[in-house]
């Protein structure tokens, strides 16, 4: 698998993100910088990992969103290819209009920054092949604008075509409540596009990779992405 | 000439930080403030005199950029 991390000034976890992409592929990703205008060819995977782009001045990730590669990342998307957004990565695609909806600041204003379980609604996807259906996983969080919203014609869709990919829940797979770090809507922690090779997520599972962090839930995730059929154009 | 560009959440969307505004009128007992919704203001410098024109281009500009028309409308006025 061919991964390319895309670099905005103000990221800061294009780092984790590659440890992750390397440690379960074997191969070293390519950083790609946001004035470039082509992805690096063979790219099978673009990750737009997490951060403060341009210090999420105007609305989080919304100069990133409109960036030169960012072009070259909607061309991808549209042959099929791959594309991974976490945390200021999410908030990015959907200011790109890869992804529906925004994420709006959490509900109780605060920044959040803890362990947090997510419920893995489908496993049939290129991105969660390596977990099971409904599994309860533990990954964390760290952002201050992650509550996801939508018009509800958007978040019906959304439910109806199956996708959102993975729930706030607690350890036992309980929904909302506290388990609901934001306030987003349904729980929502991940979304799909249309055609599911694009996914948007606020958890940084690229931080649960490594035992010393307290969990490995994380790896699923860019194992699954291994394990996906190959979509390069 | 110049043009001022407004950018306001849509009806119903929650504004967590116009919520938290509010509460902080109240306790410097300011009276009368039934709610408070934050929204954001650019003013611009256009390098032409064509009001029509300044219209089409800021609308472009709100559309492709300064709003996200999921959760927010714009008002463009030209000063």
């Amino acid at each position: 698998m061919r991964a390319a991390v895309l670099l905005f000034p103000g990221l800061n976890r294009e780092g984790d993100a590659m440890r992750a992409l390397e440690q379960a592929s074997g191969v070293k990703p390519t950083l790609v910088w946001h004035a470039e205008h082509d992805l690096p060819s063979g790219t099978d995977l673009v990750v737009v990992p997490g951060g403060f782009s341009y210090g999420d001045y105007l609305r989080c990730g919304a100069i990133a969103g409109r960036a030169n590669i960012m072009h070259a990342v909607r061309a991808h998307a549209e042959r099929g290819g791959l594309v991974l957004g976490i945390c200021n990565g999410f908030q990015i695609l959907c200011e790109s209009g890869l992804l529906p909806g925004v994420l709006m600041r959490n509900k109780d204003l605060r920044f959040v920054c803890r362990m947090q379980h997510l419920r893995v609604e489908r496993n049939d996807t290129p991105f969660t092949n390596r977990y099971s259906r409904q599994q309860i996983i533990k990954v964390c969080v760290a952002h201050g604008e992650g509550n996801y919203v939508a018009d509800p014609e958007t978040i019906a869709r959304l439910e109806g075509e199956g996708r959102v990919a993975f729930r706030y829940s607690d350890a036992n797979g309980e929904l909302g409540g506290e388990a609901n770090c934001n306030g987003s809507i349904n729980d929502i922690a991940g979304v799909y596009s249309e055609r599911m090779n694009v996914l948007g997520m606020m958890p940084h599972s690229e931080n649960l990779i490594d035992p010393m962090m307290g969990g490995i839930d994380g790896r699923g995730l860019f194992e699954s992405l291994v394990h996906a059929p190959a979509r390069a154009a | 000439m110049k043009a001022r560009v407004t950018v306001t959440l849509k009806t119903g969307v929650l504004d967590p930080q116009g919520k938290a505004i509010e509460g902080a009128l109240r306790s410097l007992a300011i009276e009368g403030v039934d709610s408070v919704r934050q929204g954001k203001m650019f003013d611009l410098e256009l390098s032409f005199e064509d009001p029509a024109r300044a219209q089409a281009v800021l609308k472009d500009a709100c559309e492709k950029l300064l709003a996200n028309t999921v959760v927010e409308n714009y008002r463009i006025e030209i000063l």
